[in-house]
């Protein structure tokens, strides 16, 4: 290897080992309550983040209990009646895909890691940064409040496509969709809040050493994510006004004119289909916000895992960006029923298919990066594998969905839920767990104790298939989704039936087995075995601080400097089979080196 | 959704342009040493502050080309009747562009360290923009007074959102003014107070940026203008 210099040297500082970018003026807490509850510490908003969408998860869980018992045995739970079981499903899916996924990537993940891995002290607004939690909290309590206001909380389901939502007779029509609308709005006021703090701290807070091109996977990952994020959820807010200003004002954005019940509805002129357009612009980025995330996680993990420097960085690189820039122009494969232009469905069935191929080059490159590792069946290692299987599982299902003429026959069946719950549910839930797997010792000094993370690994993978692979059978015979109960139904064989029982005793089992995972994070912060600063023996420099957990300001006196990429592993002729980012080269022409053989 | 589309195109391109001078092309894997173009050192945080309103004016700016997006789409259907626009809304887009241009004054009067100048453009600028909100209100009145309700149809609707949610950006900002002037009055020095006039005055030229897209639009010169291009080219 060779040192070399880019760029321009910085103007005031020649050769200094301090921090560039000029060090933070770092928060001092002075009571318990600034440090521990409104707290500016990034680490310490993480951990609330993180325990907040756990806690919301919970509900969504028991809510995903209650529908499968309805589906497998109707009319079991005598209080479930049609009216609960969409406000469940509704709730279920919101509460899954922007209260617990994007809230733990980005609030969690995105809090404790960019900081740490970029070696920074903190976030660039920490003030800004504390307001965005307890804005996300607020947004949590009101959207759980929609359970206890008169009527219930919506049930529209989760894309709460007018003009039904709206309408009576719908399910929460009178106050739950209001306090979801407004629940949401917060939602995306705190979003933009720790947003940007996480894209500036990377841009503004790496330390010395840190290019761009040195950043781990994850950062990556967090980072266009956020930024993607940052551009779509407007389209939710807007939409989210707009709603709100029909049902409260009675403007008519999104409401036709239209008959209920026999009676006019006090609206004229509005489009539906406007609704559609503006939720899919949020929603398929969506997808996305949630997925590179956990390409990045899993990208690192993989690497740690296997010993073994992730193949084809700069490509890895490429393609999270490529696929956050594409992922733009894929929204309406979301609506090929919805009537639109044919030419149009060309062209989004053409997107969709071409995303595949950065994709797919992902995934290639996971698995030749474990071609020939020291592969460690750690916990950790396990969930990313189990992601790396399930996320080209629900991927090829969407190859499926994205075709027009594939997609009308099996659009609204519960082939579609399976697809989603694979390529968006059950795949980064995957990496959410090795991503804690892997962190919590650095978290909290203790290791999670590993049987008992092997047994919730197994369940979980297993009892996810369980579930999931059998609903795209359901689907293909033609099943509906968001049916309270399918009755006598000629196409609908009894088979269904029996499946729909297999299908729910395994959810239970697999909701259940989530508790013994609550309780190893319980159990483990007291008697875990102690973990010391790297116990993955990892490069990256979360793991190089000076205390474990990290203090306050992360880094002592001196902040590190970076020297090497992230995936400096079994390098050739190095001591040990790690060789962290923060130790200087020492360009030994090491024989059998690509550098020595003369690869550059 | 043409008017997000290529507004999204721009900032890709942006961020494309950034990434490629940030050396994306680097092989990392084959350097070892401190490598890299940093940030200059910047006690004072500004280059950070400029960078996180540049990030939030992109989110701004996504807000808006939605709504607008959307307009165009609903206003695209044949059974769109437009507001006709009252008079007043020149006057205050006047007043807004004075605002801006009063803020712009105290910027430049904070480089120089001229502190009365900045303090008089200081406070022009917020009478400027408070009475641009008044005017928007007289506007909502007049609209109201003629018979344009807000849940008349679409197109009414759409005139009180976009407008609605300028505003609410205004206000916002008129936020961030006050607490500037608040620190100003409290005798902080010119030089403190530079960062945060400086943005401001960004977010003002913004925000007129934008009001004058939105004006443009409601009163259709926008589709005029695109009718006449058409023509052009047919």
């Amino acid at each position: 290897m060779v040192d070399v210099t880019h760029g321009e040297p910085v103007p005031g500082v020649p050769g200094s080992a301090a921090h560039e970018g000029g060090e933070l003026d770092l928060y001092h807490p002075k009571s318990w309550v600034t440090k521990y509850v409104f707290s500016q510490d990034a680490k310490v908003i993480a951990i609330q983040y993180g325990l907040t969408a756990m806690a919301i998860g919970l509900v969504a869980l028991v809510l995903s209990w209650l529908m499968r018992l309805q589906l497998a045995f109707p009319g079991l739970l005598p209080f479930l009646d049609a009216d609960h079981y969409y406000q469940f499903i509704t709730m279920h899916g919101m509460i899954m895909v922007v209260y617990l996924l994007t809230a733990l990537f980005l609030g969690g993940f995105g809090n404790y890691l960019i900081p740490l891995m970029l070696g920074a002290r903190d976030m660039m607004f920490p003030y800004l940064n504390m307001l965005s939690y307890w804005v996300y909290l607020v947004a949590v309590l009101l959207l759980v409040s929609g359970f206890f206001v008169p009527g219930g909380p919506t049930g529209a389901g989760w894309t709460l496509y007018p003009p039904q939502a709206i309408l009576a007779n719908t399910p929460g029509q009178q106050w739950g969709i209001i306090v979801m609308l407004v629940s949401l709005m917060l939602f995306i006021i705190g979003f933009t809040m720790g947003g940007l703090n996480y894209v500036v701290t990377v841009l503004q807070g790496r330390t010395r050493g840190m290019t761009l091109m040195r950043m781990p996977l994850t950062i990556w990952g967090i980072f266009t994510a956020t930024v993607m994020a940052l551009l779509a959820f407007p389209a939710l807010f807007v939409g989210s006004v707009m709603m709100l200003f029909d049902r409260g004002l009675g403007t008519s954005f999104f409401m036709p004119a239209i008959v209920v019940t026999g009676e006019q509805a006090p609206y004229a002129g509005g489009s539906p289909i406007l609704f559609q357009h503006l939720f899919w612009f949020f929603g398929h980025p969506e997808v996305y916000i949630v997925a590179l995330p956990a390409f990045g996680i899993v990208s690192d993990l993989i690497s740690t895992h296997a010993r073994k420097n992730i193949f084809g960085y700069r490509m890895m690189v490429w393609a999270i960006v490529i696929i956050g820039a594409l992922s733009f122009v894929v929204w309406a494969h979301h609506m090929y029923v919805s009537g639109m232009n044919p030419g149009f469905g060309f062209f989004f069935a053409t997107t969709t298919l071409i995303i595949a191929v950065p994709t797919a080059l992902k995934v290639y490159n996971w698995v030749l990066t474990l071609w020939r590792g020291d592969i460690h069946f750690t916990v950790p290692m396990l969930f990313a594998l189990g992601f790396i299987v399930t996320f080209i599982n629900g991927g090829l299902t969407g190859l499926f969905l994205g075709n027009v003429v594939v997609d009308v026959p099996l659009s609204d069946t519960m082939f579609v839920v399976a697809h989603f719950h694979m390529v968006m549910g059950v795949a980064p839930i995957l990496v959410i767990f090795g991503g804690l797997y892997h962190w919590y010792p650095k978290i909290t000094g203790r290791m999670l104790n590993p049987t008992l993370g092997k047994i919730h690994f197994w369940i979980t993978f297993l009892g996810a298939y369980a579930i999931f692979f059998p609903m795209h059978y359901l689907g293909l015979l033609g099943v509906p989704r968001r049916y309270y109960e399918m009755g006598e139904t000629a196409f609908v064989p009894h088979s269904v039936v029996t499946l729909n029982i297999f299908m729910t005793v395994a959810a239970l089992v697999v909701g259940a087995t989530q508790m013994l995972f609550l309780f190893n994070l319980a159990w483990s912060l007291r008697h875990g075995r102690a973990a010391g600063g790297n116990p993955w023996r990892a490069t990256t420099l979360e793991w190089q601080t000076p205390e474990t957990p990290p203090a306050h300001g992360n880094w002592g006196a001196e902040l590190p400097v970076v020297y090497r990429w992230a995936y400096d592993y079994s390098v050739p002729g190095a001591a040990e089979d790690f060789v962290p980012q923060n130790v200087p080269g020492r360009d030994p022409d090491m024989p059998g080196h690509p550098v020595a053989e003369g690869a550059r | 959704m043409s008017l997000i589309l290529i507004f999204l195109a721009v900032v890709v391109a942006i961020a494309f342009g950034w990434l490629w001078r940030q050396g994306i092309l680097a092989k990392p894997w084959l350097e070892t040493g401190v490598v890299g173009r940093f940030p200059a050192a910047d006690p004072s945080g500004a280059r950070v502050a400029k960078v996180g309103l540049a990030v939030f004016l992109a989110v701004v700016g996504s807000l808006f080309a939605l709504t607008v997006s959307a307009y165009l789409m609903r206003a695209s259907l044949g059974d769109w009747e437009a507001v006709r626009m009252p008079g007043i809304l020149w006057v205050n887009t006047g007043v807004l562009a004075l605002s801006s241009l009063a803020l712009e004054t105290a910027r430049l009067a904070a480089v120089r360290g001229d502190a009365e100048g900045m303090r008089a453009g200081l406070l022009a600028a917020g009478a400027t923009a408070v009475l641009f909100l008044v005017g928007q209100l007289l506007a909502w009145r007049q609209l109201h007074a003629e018979g344009y309700y807000l849940a008349t149809n679409p197109a009414n609707a759409f005139f009180y959102l976009i407008t609605a949610l300028h505003g609410a950006h205004v206000a916002g900002g008129l936020a961030a003014l006050g607490r500037v002037t608040w620190r100003m009055e409290r005798g902080a020095a010119v030089a403190q107070l530079r960062l945060g006039i400086g943005l401001c005055a960004t977010y003002w030229h913004a925000l007129l940026l934008i009001w004058l897209v939105l004006l443009g639009l409601l009163t259709n010169w926008v589709g005029d203008f695109v009718a006449v291009c058409r023509q052009l080219l047919t």
